[in-house]
């Protein structure tokens, strides 16, 4: 099975407010809040974690879902969020040191 | 409801300091002679204030971060500034004129990730523009800026003030704009000089002239929507806050004094002597903005416009009293749609005297 690594992008704002991150795209000013569960994904972000190690890790083991669910959830929303740049997928870890989460 | 919009109502339930507007300096390359500021640099904050500044307003929970002057780019350490304020994360904007930008300044804001640049034109034809900013040439020079950040695939709009030395320029602005592929914003807004010289408010346009621009469609878009005669005000307005000025925004200025916003230069702390986080939530002078309901104006309140008037509380500040007429408002309601206001009606006239930017005392 190949791995996917997720990075957060450098062209994005990005803070909490009130336990929900506000991420902002700079590329088409896209704006997206996350939940709980979407920013313990993208806190772990840091291109060199496969995120299936990240849904063991930081949502299985923390949040009440199953693995399957959590795996499936998790792969759509990496890849909504690629889509508007804001994250940057690969099927290798990431060379470079990772943008700050905020 | 959008999004954003959810974010500020929860920005302002939280009390975080959601948008932070930030002069670096009030040095600047152009003369404009609407300028309400003093250019020379009184001690000015160093980089390293700056960085400091803008770390404490990350942990404040800012997301949207205004960076201008003065002319931002007078400063030799901007892109330091700038790239700090990025690895921060904040959304951020940058008020220039221009004139410094070339290929590689617009190279650096993209690489960046500066999310919007805001550039003054006031006029497309350089006898106009350059005798408002009263530097030869700079209208070439912002226009060039603009191509190069566009060319960046940067999101630029053009800031064009009006008054009285640019009258009837608007259209040539708006079509210029048009052309570049940039946004287009105008502002008839002309506000007293920092050291109190009121000599500037000369350059506002007449009220025949503000009501051909309420009135215009170019500019307005509906017009009968825009100069629709006020809606009744319910509770919701009455118990309502007049702007986001020190409820959800701040202003600092170079030597480090912040404001509730760049147009209410009501002296609230300074960082040189305060954490921003102690400032924004213990300043007696915010506490005393904050407290500021529709229902709470003494004159306001009674007006058949306090429901869809731009009454700037900061501008009123400026009058005498944050409570009190911001006439320009008053007039800016009147030529929109014909009726007057409550102020005007009372034939209420400031009477208090012009409070301006002051050091706070020590």
């Amino acid at each position: 099975m190949t791995e996917t690594y997720i990075a957060r992008s450098t062209a994005i704002a990005a803070r909490m407010l009130g336990g929900e991150m506000m991420v902002m795209s700079a590329v088409d000013s896209t704006f997206f809040t996350l939940n709980e569960v979407a920013t313990a994904i993208w806190q772990a972000a840091d291109g060199r974690t496969p995120l299936s190690e990240i849904v063991v890790r930081d949502i299985c083991n923390k949040f009440d879902v199953a693995l399957e669910v959590a795996q499936r959830d998790a792969e759509q929303f990496v890849h909504e969020l690629a889509q508007h740049g804001i994250l940057l997928l690969s099927d290798h870890p990431f060379e470079s040191a990772p943008v700050e989460a905020a | 409801m959008s999004l954003l919009q959810e974010m500020n109502q929860r920005a302002l339930e939280l009390g975080v300091p959601l948008g932070v507007h930030l002069d670096v300096t009030y040095r600047c390359n152009e003369r404009c002679i609407h300028c309400y500021l003093e250019h020379d640099d009184h001690g000015e904050m160093s980089t390293a204030e700056i960085k400091d500044v803008l770390d404490q307003l990350a942990a404040a929970g800012t997301f949207f971060l205004t960076l201008s002057g003065g002319e931002v780019l007078m400063r030799r350490d901007f892109f330091e500034i700038l790239e700090h304020a990025r690895r921060l994360l904040f959304n951020v904007k940058i008020k220039t004129n221009g004139v410094m930008i070339r290929r590689q300044e617009a190279l650096r804001m993209r690489e960046l990730g500066v999310e919007q640049v805001q550039i003054s034109i006031y006029s497309c034809r350089p006898e106009i523009h350059d005798a408002i900013t009263k530097l030869p040439g700079s209208l070439k020079r912002s226009v060039e800026a603009i191509r190069f950040l566009k060319s960046q695939g940067l999101k630029v709009t053009i800031a064009n003030v009006l008054m009285t030395a640019n009258l009837g320029e608007h259209a040539g602005v708006q079509a210029l704009a048009a052309e570049l592929g940039v946004s287009y914003s105008l502002d008839p807004t002309i506000t007293p000089k920092i050291d109190g010289d009121t000599s500037i408010l000369g350059l506002r346009i007449s009220a025949t002239e503000l009501s051909e621009v309420f009135h215009n469609k170019n500019l307005v878009g509906n017009v009968e929507e825009f100069c629709a005669p006020p809606p009744p005000a319910g509770e919701d307005i009455l118990g309502g806050l007049p702007c986001s000025a020190g409820h959800t925004a701040a202003y600092i200025t170079p030597y480090g004094d912040v404001f509730p916003c760049v147009q209410f230069p009501l002296p609230s702390g300074n960082l040189r002597r305060q954490k921003f986080i102690d400032i924004w939530r213990d300043s007696p002078a915010l506490h005393d903005v904050r407290s500021i309901r529709a229902k709470d104006l003494p004159v306001c309140s009674t007006c058949s416009h306090v429901g869809s008037c731009t009454r700037c509380p900061g501008l009123a500040y400026m009058e005498g009293s944050m409570r009190g007429p911001s006439t320009a408002d008053c007039e800016k309601s009147f030529h929109r749609t014909g009726i007057p206001s409550a102020n005007m009606l009372q034939k209420t006239r400031p009477t208090g005297p012009l409070i301006q930017i002051q050091p706070l005392a020590v």
